[in-house]
């Protein structure tokens, strides 16, 4: 007659060996022995340990990723400063606390309603001189009305549209507003080839149609506004 | 003839057979001194077992035609370890903010003794280990030291490899003069080229969609503790494995044939 236990002490498998006495603690109809239950359960309270402290540290580690910092705008300038014929050059804090470091270069000049621009009147383009293709500072060349960057030889219009070199889309642009008679900039948003704002990606990644989805939208960046 | 022993120096000499002893019987003060290393070492190994594994690491077999190219996995670790040293003390005066980076990097180059050469030999090390680890895969993917059983190792070198190259990556930036910071820009935006995922990976090493207060010292955490601590990790494994399957002969060298197994073929 076999033996009840002859499923869990390892008898019982044909091998034509004498019955194994039951394990120690053994009862009719258990469905797990007692070392089996021990080493579930020491597994599973150390595994729970182990998630206690990894879980919080690489939330931790990867919280900026989900964190947008607080919306900034910073004055340029009076507004009869800029004109429609030209970028003046501007330089202003985006990051506060790191020197140097925090800070970055914007073009603006005042929107031109007339073809072929048809901007908004009375608003303000600032353009990021955040290259595209991978983040070198571009300049603008005022005898050509070309942005030009340095790095690898992209070279954008006057609009910041593409024109030659690398690049893979226009210029970043900046948000801008008035207040008090002072030009002030805000966010960063990035531009599709038809200058259709879209949320900020970084330099070297498309925008547009499906683009949009290969490259998705990061919860650290603003949302864009609604028109150019 | 026998050589004058009277010529002899004194600590060349044989040490005396038991019961030769001039003076004593082997437990006088000089005696005892002169064993106490030998004991001291027996002690430990009588409670770790540390000799059999180190005989066992260190006198092992090697194939025929091993040559200076064997050298070359040795030579990286000690690249490795020479940065590790050197990077500890280099953290002594390093201080990992946007504004106090560069003058913390230019007063231990020039003002701190020896600074300047501390600071070359991990800078100049670093480009010494990458080159170093490039042959060291060469030699062992021309001599075909990859294949079985030891392709998990040449895994594990592939990771080792990935590995160094973030270290040189995240150590570009920590000078963090207009060199490192443009570096820097650049590769993290070619990370953020990656698809799905790019962008969030470049949101994690700068800490933010743009350069902010934490991203520096993120690079540093990474460069002296996160890559590190993988590495050794990984290096222990690789050694470990090393020890375990042996070197290979060179490819060129034909394998010794038995006459026993000539006789065998012949029939």
């Amino acid at each position: 007659l076999a033996d009840a236990a002859d499923s869990t002490n390892g008898a019982g498998r044909g091998d034509g060996g004498p019955a194994k006495p039951d394990p120690p603690g053994y009862f009719e109809g258990e469905s797990m022995t007692r070392r089996r239950a021990l080493t579930v359960a020491v597994q599973g309270v150390g595994g729970l340990a182990a998630a206690g402290v990894a879980l919080p540290a690489i939330g931790f580690a990867i919280a900026p990723i989900f964190h947008r910092p607080r919306e900034t705008w910073e004055s340029v300038g009076p507004t009869d400063r800029f004109t429609q014929s030209t970028y003046l050059t501007v330089v202003f804090t985006q990051v506060p606390g790191i020197g140097e470091a925090g800070k970055t270069t914007a073009f603006v000049r005042k929107a031109d309603p007339n073809p072929p621009f048809n901007e908004p009147a009375g608003t303000y383009v600032a353009i990021s001189s955040r290259c595209a293709h991978l983040g070198c500072p571009v300049r603008f060349v005022a005898a050509a009305g070309n942005f030009i960057c340095p790095c690898h030889g992209g070279v954008y219009d006057f609009e910041g549209k593409v024109i030659g070199g690398p690049p893979i889309r226009p210029l970043d642009r900046f948000q801008t507003r008035v207040r008090g008679g002072q030009v002030q900039i805000g966010p960063r948003y990035s531009v599709t080839s038809q200058l259709q704002p879209v949320r900020a990606r970084d330099p070297g990644e498309y925008v547009g149609g499906v683009w949009n989805v290969i490259y998705p939208p990061r919860p650290s960046t603003f949302p864009a506004p609604k028109s150019g | 003839m026998k050589f004058p022993a009277s010529l002899i120096p004194t600590a060349l000499r044989k040490p005396p057979k038991p019961g030769e002893r001039a003076a004593g019987d082997g437990a006088g003060t000089l005696e005892r001194l002169r064993e106490a290393p030998a004991d001291l070492i027996g002690w430990v190994d009588e409670r770790t077992g540390g000799a059999s594994f180190l005989t066992g690491m260190l006198y092992r077999k090697v194939p025929k035609g091993t040559n200076w190219f064997y050298t070359l996995g040795s030579a990286t670790l000690f690249a490795f370890v020479s940065q590790a040293i050197t990077g500890v003390f280099l953290a002594m005066y390093y201080v990992p903010s946007a504004t106090q980076a560069y003058p913390s990097i230019t007063h231990l180059t020039n003002d701190v003794f020896l600074g300047e050469f501390v600071r070359g030999m991990h800078k100049w090390g670093a480009t010494v280990m990458v080159i170093l680890i490039f042959l060291h895969m060469a030699r062992t993917f021309i001599w075909g030291a990859y294949k079985y059983p030891r392709e998990l190792n040449w895994v594990i070198g592939v990771l080792l490899l990935i590995l160094t190259m973030a270290m040189a990556l995240t150590g570009y930036l920590l000078p963090f003069d207009q060199r490192s910071f443009w570096a820097t820009t650049v590769a993290v935006n070619i990370t953020g080229t990656g698809f799905l995922l790019g962008p969030y990976l470049a949101d994690f090493l700068r800490a933010g969609a743009e350069w902010s207060p934490d991203t520096l010292a993120r690079f540093y955490a990474i460069h002296m503790l996160l890559i590190p601590g993988l590495i050794i990790a990984l290096i222990g494994a690789h050694l470990y494995l090393v020890v375990k399957l042996g070197t290979t002969a060179p490819p060129w060298l034909e394998a010794e044939v038995k006459p026993k197994s000539l006789r065998v073929q012949k029939v």
